[in-house]
């Protein structure tokens, strides 16, 4: 019975997983398929994966996504930490309304926010395209990297910015000596926060540049109507493998640190 | 300089880029500019944003939604459970598993699932296997609910399972102890400690689920329209900024009714916490 039940815990995990990677999976075999379409396998190819390199639209579209999701995130880093900084020092009111404004991006769904600034772009006649876009996704970004540094400044000590001012140490050298160290896990924390949301987005990307610059995610959404390509599906293999292969990176590497702290308290 | 200054650059970028467009919402919702270039209010566009045909697609989509979001709770709940039960290690990659997907685009994995359920699809064939004769699963309803929740499974999952995390099991113990049995143990104890996390994964998936868009065109054709979608040809198709406005309007005053809602039970929960004892 308890053997029975075990088996029944692991088994619903499992069934739970096999969903969630079935369509990935599909998507993943049928990028090595030699056909068109995913509805027929006619043998193993590695056709698309050649056929991707030499498609200047979707080099194009991974080179605006890439670009995007970097500097979208470094301007988030510098505003939002800068903004952590400042808002931490506020009085009661002021603080509480612009924590609760910048709550209004992450709160919101996204068809609204880009829909918003849509109506700002058309508006103010900005010329739809890359502008538009990075500064959508900026907008987005921002608020993830105040709400992961501005936890860090409450933990941090105070009066160690101020020693530093009273031991003769300038304004700007004291926040690049020792604020910004001490915030650097959250504004870490805030950096990759940012770059995953841009470079998931698509809602946001569609309304923003109403479809003149493609991303990765609005170019398959116009290809959606008529069938996606397998290059696609060859693209998205490549980077998935890339992501799992920097996890598995990433998790070695802090296991070994970790196990290598245990040693050294062991000493 | 004082600290204070070093939010400026945010401050003039929120005004510009999150509080004005807000506000031209409003104002395209509610003024009509005339040939001869006058401003005046109108609530025409209010009206036809209420119209039978978009009120009947909004409530689909508050139905489509809320089945969910059951859905998604009563999956994900036992999930969370059964992962935090299990060896931190193994818990920490399974949960990582269950993150991963979101890294592939979510259209793709639509996608995916439209040849998955095709007529012709491997599900079908799998069926037929069995002796079981083909059903058609794309473009019903249960197709656009299926892919509804499977996009919205993680949303869920996550927050729940990083309260199991955190939760402290002693409460659990000693609820043994003074000899509660599973039931009353998993209603009285787990249930109210896990509360925040459940608060948050329904905000994370009901807002969401109503207003996405192509999920339900990819899997349920023309049919079964969703507000999202409704939003996006009002936009898009139509370029009719103005009735597309008054329906953003819509989607902005549910998503505060619902905060609204979330943070009273949320306060609720907290004061519940102290309640047990």
């Amino acid at each position: 019975m308890v053997r029975l039940k075990r088996f029944f815990k692991r088994f619903y995990l499992a069934i739970l997983l096999f969903f969630l990677y079935l369509p990935i999976l599909m998507l993943m075999v049928y990028s090595f398929n030699g056909g068109k379409t995913m509805a027929k396998w006619t043998g193993f190819s590695l056709n698309w994966y050649v056929e991707l390199f030499k498609d200047p639209v979707i080099m194009e579209a991974l080179g605006v996504t890439l670009s995007i999701a970097l500097l979208s995130s470094l301007i988030a880093v510098v505003v939002g930490t800068l903004a952590a900084i400042g808002i931490n020092e506020y009085k009661k009111w002021p603080k509480t309304l612009t924590i609760n404004l910048t709550y209004v991006p992450m709160m919101n769904a996204d068809i609204v926010t880009g829909i918003s600034l849509l109506l700002l772009f058309i508006f103010m006649r900005i010329p739809r395209g890359y502008g538009t876009l990075l500064i959508a996704h900026t907008a987005f970004n921002i608020p993830y990297v105040i709400f992961s540094v501005l936890p860090k400044l409450r933990q941090m000590d105070p009066n160690l910015y101020e020693a530093a001012l009273d031991m003769g140490a300038t304004p700007s050298y004291a926040v690049r000596k020792v604020l910004i160290p001490e915030l650097m896990p959250g504004i870490m924390t805030g950096f990759i926060m940012a770059f995953t949301m841009s470079f998931d987005d698509f809602v946001i990307s569609f309304f923003s540049t109403q479809g003149l610059v493609n991303n990765l995610s609005t170019y398959i959404y116009s290809m959606a109507r008529v069938g996606i390509n397998p290059k696609i599906n060859a693209l998205s293999t490549i980077m998935f493998v890339c992501i799992i292969t920097l996890l598995i990176v990433t998790n070695v590497q802090a296991n070994r640190h970790s196990k290598k702290q245990q040693k050294q308290q062991r000493i | 300089m004082k600290k204070k200054f070093f939010a400026l650059p945010y401050i003039v970028w929120m005004i510009l880029f999150t509080v004005m467009p807000l506000i031209l919402v409003l104002v395209y919702a509610f003024f009509n500019t005339t040939p001869s270039g006058d401003v005046i209010f109108t609530t025409e566009y209010l009206a036809s944003a209420f119209s039978p045909e978009s009120l009947s697609v909004l409530w689909r989509s508050l139905g489509y939604a809320l089945i969910t979001t059951v859905l998604c709770l009563l999956i994900a709940y036992p999930a969370a459970l059964l992962l935090s039960r299990l060896k931190p290690r193994t818990a920490s990659i399974l949960s990582l598993l269950f993150i991963l997907p979101m890294w592939m685009n979510f259209l793709l994995r639509t996608y995916a699932w439209r040849a998955l359920l095709d007529l012709n699809g491997p599900i079908n064939q799998l069926l037929g296997l069995l002796g079981i004769p083909a059903q058609q699963m794309l473009y019903t309803e249960g197709a656009v609910i299926f892919g509804l929740v499977y996009n919205f499974l993680p949303f869920m999952l996550l927050p729940i399972y990083s309260v199991f995390t955190k939760m402290n099991t002693s409460y659990i113990e000693a609820a043994e102890d003074l000899g509660a049995n599973k039931r009353q143990v998993l209603f009285r104890v787990i249930l109210p400690l896990t509360r925040p996390g459940i608060i948050t994964g329904i905000t994370m998936v009901f807002m969401p689920a109503v207003s996405t868009f192509i999920i339900s065109r990819l899997l349920g054709g023309a049919h079964y329209m969703m507000f999202g979608d409704l939003l996006e040809n009002q936009f898009m198709l139509l370029k009719d900024w103005n009735t597309g406005s008054a329906l953003a309007l819509i989607m902005m005053i549910l998503l505060i009714i619902s905060m609204a809602l979330m943070r009273k039970y949320d306060k609720d929960s907290t004061e519940g916490g102290t309640r047990l004892w």
